[in-house]
């Protein structure tokens, strides 16, 4: 029986998927259906694949109106059709890529188990259970693993800390808030492998003398909820969850956790209040989550990604991890190439590839055809670069060097009729929508920036309110309590830096539209 | 979403019961308070409050919070377009601005007849296919102003 590949994958669903597999289940009765996560070539969704001897071959994107076509054309058998793509391994934008974490997505069947392990899955918590959880978190130290969350944080330095910790509960929880515009990296995983964040949460748990887990997943990922729920059973129904995980005698629990449209709610001591059923107000740190978090108890906070890059770790080594990155940027990252690009989609890259690569190779340019003027990179709170600033390569240093940041490795391209004032002027706004309302400069500094902003924007007095602007900049950089207010600061700088002459030039007045329809 | 279920004491407490001796447990409720009733009226309050033991005025602070929950009914009919950088980078502006146009409505608002309401959100993980929309809890891409009338059930009206 041959078996043929649609993802379920949001973007492949919002394209149409759910109606093309239904369309190949009743045209190919003969044939099991089997819904996968994305490859991630998302200009090629719905992208459907098949068995042939060849290996996967791959054809897209498919709409439920091409599917009798492709029936005609024997494609289950790897038959040509005008939409054939050819073996998907060898597709360029997939075959230059270092895929460790993201492997199995699109490939394997995420809700079988036995699939995943079939595909290597399960054998880093094999290992785990064999070690002490010293050596457990050893191993993530060394591995060099940062946080992929956006703080770059050393993974292995609050594993030992929550490890050192003595409580008679602890946590694990995993940040799946994913609030980024420019990101789908984390939903991408869970609804394409989410045993490897289960099996990832369970050593971090044996890691650290954790029992617990919690997933806090934002609610604007329906799709994600779904599949990552139902993996959750399967992992219970197999042993792999629950009081004695895989029959070591070992217990670990897991729950799905959903947010409410709160996007502060992704820092981290914001989404523990919200977890423990408040508002999403953030807190001061010291206490540490690690030492004080979750119920007042150590907890581990961790990113989906940094979590999923744990199975690979334990499995292969923390040499193995390592040897892939540059200087502290070690392994591998996944970027996401959104927004007006060509080719968008998720580049998981060894750190050091360069935006140049990402955005013209990869991602082929815009989607418009016209030049490229920007690139946000690590989401709202990231800086928008100019072409001028593509080569440089991307790792925390780097970028750090540049006034920028690699966050959570979005990358949003903007054409040349991107407004970059309107850009500077959102930050605020998207600011003064979202901050937790804590801190004055922040809830307050976000919203005289946006009127100022306006006010540069239809031109009243530049000069005077760009200083005031800067003024503005200073005091929430220096007095908000976290980075939500800290870090507005970096896309309006790197607008009013990279493109003054826009800002400053009285043609360039908006016509408040932003980029092309 | 039924807008006719009785918000009677017993049936929000069926609802309420399960969750409150969960971490979080009132987030959960109000999850699915909003997800059985469409809103969270002062009735549910009141509970929420005796089960959580809490005033009713923390219970409103955690509503007031979330732009998920509501007080009120949303319209028949929910789309949210996205407003966050990727899509705005592919024209989310202007669909937007087509959108409120169209159902002379601002976004979050809902049309006199009670059919839709329009909202924004930030990111919908489609960000490498925008402009993104979520209507009725189903996700879109690439959605073009002629795609949003069908999806707001407006088409060939006049602007
Ligand atoms: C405003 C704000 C939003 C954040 N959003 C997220 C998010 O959506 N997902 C995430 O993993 N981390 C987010 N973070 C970072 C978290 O606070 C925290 O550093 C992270 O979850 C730790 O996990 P990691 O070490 O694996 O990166 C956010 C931080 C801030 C200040
Ligand atoms: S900076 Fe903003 S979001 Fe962060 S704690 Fe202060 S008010 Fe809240
Ligand atoms: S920015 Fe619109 S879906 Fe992510």
């Amino acid at each position: 029986m041959s078996r043929i590949y649609i993802p379920h994958d949001t973007v492949a669903v919002a394209l149409g998927a759910d109606d093309v597999a239904d369309a190949v289940s009743q045209l190919c009765p003969d044939a099991e259906v089997v819904r996968t996560g994305s490859r991630g070539l998302f200009w090629l969704e719905p992208m459907i694949e098949v068995d042939t001897a060849d290996g996967r071959k791959a054809y897209g994107p498919v709409t439920v109106d091409d599917v009798a076509s492709l029936v005609s054309a024997g494609f289950a058998d790897g038959g040509d059709h005008p939409f054939g793509l050819g073996p998907t391994e060898d597709i360029p934008f997939l075959k230059n890529q270092e895929r460790l974490t993201f492997a199995r997505c699109g490939v394997a069947d995420p809700l079988s188990l036995a699939d995943y392990e079939a595909h290597g899955g399960l054998k880093g918590l094999h290992k785990a259970l064999e070690m002490t959880a010293k050596d457990i978190s050893e191993q993530v130290m060394a591995s060099g693993l940062r946080g992929r969350g956006g703080a770059a944080f050393p993974a292995g330095i609050k594993w030992r800390t929550v490890l050192g910790a003595v409580a008679d509960q602890k946590y694990i929880v995993c940040n799946a808030d994913e609030g980024d515009s420019g990101t789908f990296a984390d939903r991408m995983i869970m609804e394409g492998d989410p045993f490897a964040l289960i099996e990832g949460m369970i050593i971090a748990g044996l890691g650290t003398g954790a029992a617990k887990g919690f997933v806090y997943l934002r609610s604007e990922y329906p799709v994600a909820k779904r599949v990552f729920a139902e993996a959750l059973a399967h992992a219970y129904d197999a042993g792999l969850l629950g009081d004695n995980v895989l029959k070591s005698g070992k217990p670990f629990d897991l729950e799905l956790f959903m947010g409410a449209g709160a996007y502060i709610c992704g820092e981290e001591t914001s989404l523990l209040e919200s977890l423990e059923g408040k508002r999403g107000e953030v807190r001061a740190k010291p206490p540490l989550p690690a030492l004080e978090g979750l119920n007042g108890k150590p907890t581990l906070v961790h990113n989906v990604i940094s979590l999923c890059a744990v199975p690979t770790i334990l499995a292969e080594g923390a040499d193995y991890y390592k040897d892939f990155g540059m200087g502290r940027s070690t392994g591998t990252m996944p970027f996401q190439l959104a927004g007006n690009v060509l080719r968008g989609g998720l580049v998981e890259k060894a750190f050091g590839v360069t935006l140049r690569e990402l955005v013209n190779e990869f991602g082929g340019g815009t989607r418009s055809g016209l030049p490229v003027k920007a690139a946000q990179v690590g989401g709202p709170l990231g800086a928008y670069l100019p072409p001028d600033l593509f080569d440089t390569p991307m790792d925390y240093e780097s970028f750090a060097e540049i006034g920028a940041g690699v966050g959570h490795g979005g990358i949003v391209v903007f054409d040349e009729t991107a407004d970059m004032a309107a850009q500077a002027k959102y930050a605020f706004d998207f600011c003064a929508a979202e901050s937790c309302g804590k801190c004055t400069p922040c809830r307050i500094g976000a919203v005289r920036g946006s009127e100022v902003m306006a006010k540069v924007m239809k031109g009243e007095d530049r000069e005077t309110n760009i200083d005031l602007i800067t003024d503005l900049l200073e005091v929430m950089e220096d007095g908000s309590l976290c980075a939500m207010g800290g870090m507005t600061p970096v896309p309006v700088k790197s607008v009013l830096r990279h493109f003054a002459d826009e800002v400053m030039t009285p043609q360039a007045v908006s016509s408040g539209k932003g980029a092309a329809s | 979403m039924a807008d006719d279920v009785a918000h009677t004491i017993p049936a929000l407490d069926a609802i309420i019961a399960p969750y409150v001796d969960k971490t979080g447990g009132l987030m959960c409720a109000l999850n699915a308070l909003q997800a059985e009733l469409g809103y969270i009226d002062a009735a549910a309050t009141a509970r929420l409050a005796d089960a959580f033991n809490l005033t009713k005025a923390e219970v409103k602070g955690v509503i007031s919070f979330y732009e998920d929950f509501t007080t009120r009914p949303r319209g028949k009919h929910v789309i949210r377009i996205c407003q966050a950088e990727a899509c705005q980078s592919v024209g989310a502006r202007t669909l937007t601005q087509h959108a409120t146009e169209k159902l002379g409505i601002g976004l979050g608002e809902t049309t006199k007849d009670g059919r839709v309401t329009l909202e924004p959100v930030y990111c919908l993980g489609l960000c490498a296919n925008g402009p993104a929309v979520m209507a009725d809890g189903k996700v879109k891409a690439q959605v073009t102003e002629a795609a949003f009338d069908k999806l707001a059930g407006v088409e060939g009206d006049g602007a």
